[in-house]
């Protein structure tokens, strides 16, 4: 009942939706980039949301299963075979004994996300599988997957639901490269000079190329600070815009620190932290600020999406 | 934000919001910080995900789709508002070894210049106060401790390490802590315990948290080495 890793891949991690309630002990949450495709891929094959799956990063790995299982693969736009015959994402399929997973190109998106029905079996640690790869904590030994890992897959019959028909379409709009991403303002607007806000949305900001699952450093218009570049420490959340001293801002992703010492000036909307999970080195962000009501309706449209895949009756 | 009783409660996004209290690093204010951190762990709240108290303020992390919002924020108003006793930290002390100075202490020569006295008298004096754990974070199990003496508050490395070693015992100005990694670090680095500050496969992780007392005692070298400090039973044994 196992997975074995002939290839790895750039960055291939093990996550579940991350390792919640323990950000008061200094743990970071970690989880999928993509929060809404690692739900989609995990819906696509019955599985529940939380259930552990591969989070394949730009280049994807090559993968032999032992057994049959039903995947899907949800996220980024890789070409796919199995065996040498192609397969298509966002929909559920079966994979034999012995058969073999290939990642090819790429064409839109940066990451990718494997469900199998059952999950990835490895033992939860603090109560989760997600991956952490700074504190090497959970997943597989705490780290990316490297060739020749093997990893325990989860019994399919406790997969709570039957399998999802296909999608015609990824339930996150793929970014080509350039993405529009809406935020909240602060919490800590009150740090920064009266048109930070106006910079901040004035041109697009580059994902620099020392950018990770931590978070993206970007560089663009420049976001002057009033009470200088040092607050008392206090928690970080997903999708926070925190600026330093050099007044470049960087947006904290899925294995962020659980608390920083910088101000924050505004907060990625949750509907758009799942496009923001699809940038790589290189791409371009335009920020707009947008208002609660706003941000609200598309996690609610978002949430409803997911949901009508997930209850499907098929 | 003038009066003891102030707060005021942020948006951060549309799925956290964040209590403050008093804008400055204070045992007072931080007792009520975690305080209140605990009362709102303790509501068990439908929605909320993790409850995070820092120096001076509170992060309440939700699912907005499976939280009463109005709700929420009248409880986190409620407890807010609430007197918090003044017999606080009446736990005893955790006590932590450490053995000081030479190869695990590479900066103390440097502190006990920047306090213009001995190594000796550095050791003496952080280990002669009982600090508060005021946050944790950074990584699992850092624990921010204070308030250091003023005479041995040497500010961090201008240009940190790339690599600190687990159980290394550091100064940050008036903050004292353990590395409970190997991860880099900017701290002037004093002195190392043989007590892990975190292991994920003990029973209790963690030897600390928001609000805990400690106390620090020096070991020497022989001690460090040999040193019985069960690291796989909760650290619940190391207290005194």
């Amino acid at each position: 009942m196992n997975l074995r890793v002939i290839k790895a891949g750039m960055l291939t991690t093990v996550q579940d939706r991350g390792r919640w309630g323990l950000q008061s002990r200094g743990v970071p949450v970690a989880g999928p980039m993509d929060p809404v495709s690692h739900r989609l891929a995990n819906a696509l094959v019955g599985n529940h949301a939380d259930a552990a799956a591969l989070e394949i990063t730009l280049l994807g790995p090559e993968l032999e299963f032992e057994v049959e299982r039903v995947i899907a693969v949800a996220g980024a736009d890789f070409d796919m075979t199995l065996d040498n015959k192609p397969v298509v994402m966002n929909a559920p399929f079966i994979v034999s004994a012995e058969s073999r997973l290939r990642f090819g190109a790429r064409r839109l998106g940066a990451r990718a996300y494997l469900a199998i029905a059952g999950g990835i079996a490895i033992p939860p640690t603090l109560g989760s599988r997600a991956t952490h790869l700074i504190s090497a904590l959970g997943g597989f030994e705490g780290r990316a997957l490297r060739a020749g890992d093997v990893l325990p897959l989860g019994d399919p019959a406790h997969a709570p639901r039957r399998t999802a028909p296909a999608l015609t379409e990824s339930l996150v709009p793929l970014p080509d490269r350039h993405a529009r991403i809406r935020v909240l303002p602060g919490p800590q607007l009150d740090y920064f000079e009266p048109g930070a806000l106006d910079l901040l949305q004035s041109e697009p900001y580059v994902v620099g190329q020392n950018s990770d699952r931590m978070g993206f450093r970007l560089s663009g218009p420049r976001l002057p600070h009033a009470r200088g570049a040092d607050i008392i420490s206090d928690a970080t959340p997903l999708g926070v815009l925190q600026v330093p001293a050099s007044g470049q801002p960087i947006l904290l992703m899925a294995d962020r620190q659980t608390s920083g010492g910088y101000p924050k000036i505004a907060t990625v909307i949750s509907a758009d932290i799942s496009v923001a999970g699809q940038l790589g080195p290189g791409d371009t962000i335009q920020f707009a600020v947008c208002d609660m009501r706003e941000a609200m309706a598309a996690l609610i449209a978002q949430e409803r999406a997911l949901m009508a895949i997930e209850t499907l009756d098929t | 934000m003038t009066d003891a009783g102030g707060f005021r409660i942020v948006a951060a996004g549309d799925s956290a919001l964040v209590v403050e209290f008093e804008e400055r690093i204070d045992p007072v204010v931080n007792a009520r910080t975690v305080a209140f951190a605990d009362a709102v762990q303790a509501a068990t709240l439908s929605g909320v995900r993790d409850v995070v108290p820092s120096y001076r303020s509170v992060a309440i992390y939700f699912d907005p789709l499976r939280t009463a919002y109005d709700a929420l924020v009248t409880t986190l108003e409620t407890e807010a508002s609430r007197q918090v006793p003044e017999t606080q930290g009446s736990a005893a002390p955790i006590r932590i070894p450490v053995c000081y100075g030479g190869e695990f202490g590479p900066d103390l020569p440097q502190v006990a210049a920047f306090a213009k006295t001995t190594e000796d008298e550095v050791v003496r004096i952080h280990a002669s106060a009982t600090y508060r754990v005021f946050m944790v974070g950074f990584v699992a199990g850092f624990a921010y401790l204070g308030i250091v003496d003023e005479r041995i508050a040497m500010p961090r490395h201008s240009t940190p390490r790339l690599r600190v070693p687990l159980g290394t015992v550091g100064i940050a100005g008036v903050q004292t802590g353990i590395y409970p990694a190997e991860t880099p670090g900017g701290w002037q680095l004093i002195g190392r315990t043989p007590v892990k500050p975190f292991d994920a496969s003990r029973a209790e992780p963690f030897l600390m948290k928001a609000g805990d007392a400690v106390q620090f005692y020096a070991i020497d070298r022989s001690e460090f080495d040999n040193s019985e400090f069960d690291n796989h039973q909760s650290p619940i044994t190391n207290r005194q």
